[in-house]
């Protein structure tokens, strides 16, 4: 059951994306690309990470493509020309894309055995079939300290400089964006 | 589990962003496909948390953060050059005669 939905929204996400790639008009990408967003946010339901999907669906089905979508109407875009690239640019795009394609698809040899066993060579890994379980250590930090906590406590205690960092970067953003924006610089 | 199926998701969505990129000469679209390949990094980033723990979360709102920041200060450039060009297609942008 859960395979058939996470397929029903793989095709549904890469469609979307297909599609908003291929759109003339950007407002019909933007809209096309928000579909990919719920589609995804769908996926991190189906992989345990509940707290992920909401915040994809808030920040970027919500605010970042709003942005956009407040971008293009100001800009008045809606009836584009075709700003596509010559057939020499396209067929070069369909070798390169391929290529990357092919190299992106070798992660699906990733896979949690072999994982487990490359892991069982270093020593400081007790047991790596214990270790490697569907899901497992998601699920157990969901279930003892909730599905919020269990994102909260390593953001806050592992990675709390970097959080601090992201705050000046994000007044860096603010910043800029102000300065960018008025009309007489 | 469905560890594989989604990195293979995550690769498909990426290849199409970045076949977006070399395709448009729109830079609003051109953002959106870098928008694409993010949240494709973000899908991988998700999949492999549930082997190695929570941190690949932290790391997903980190990508989002950066990508806000992306999208505001970017689409601030791209309201500054339709004021100066009139248009947001690069091959009217071309001062760096890149």
């Amino acid at each position: 059951m859960t395979e058939v939905v996470f397929y029903v929204f793989a095709a549904m996400a890469v469609l979307s994306a297909a599609l908003c790639i291929l759109q003339r008009s950007p407002m019909a990408a933007v809209l096309w690309l928000v579909s990919t967003m719920f589609s995804l946010a769908a996926i991190y339901v189906l992989l345990n990470a509940q707290f992920i999907a909401a915040i994809q669906v808030l920040v970027y089905a919500g605010a970042i493509m709003v942005l956009f979508l407040f971008v293009i109407m100001l800009l008045n875009l809606g009836d584009a020309q075709s700003d596509f690239r010559g057939t020499s640019t396209v067929a070069a795009t369909l070798v390169i894309v391929g290529l990357l394609a092919v190299e992106l698809l070798a992660l699906l040899y990733y896979s949690p055995r072999r994982l487990a066993a490359e892991f069982s060579q270093w020593p400081s890994y007790s047991d790596p079939a214990t270790l490697f379980v569907a899901g497992q250590i998601t699920q157990q930090e969901a279930v003892a300290r909730g599905v919020v906590g269990a994102v909260a406590t390593p953001l806050f205690q592992v990675y709390l400089i970097p959080f601090e960092i992201t705050s000046v970067l994000l007044l860096a953003a603010i910043v800029g964006a102000v300065v960018l924006a008025k009309r007489n610089v | 589990m469905l560890l594989g199926p989604s990195l293979a998701l995550s690769a498909i969505l990426f290849s199409l962003g970045v076949a977006g990129v070399l395709l448009r000469r729109n830079a609003i679209v051109l953002f959106m496909c870098i928008e694409l390949m993010l949240n494709a990094v973000n899908l991988s980033f998700v999949a492999l948390a549930q082997l190695h723990g929570a941190g690949g979360y932290v790391m997903v709102f980190f990508v989002m953060s950066v990508a806000a920041a992306e999208a505001a200060v970017g689409l601030a450039i791209i309201i500054g050059i339709f004021r100066h060009k009139q248009s947001v297609d690069l091959r009217n942008i071309n001062l760096l005669r890149g």
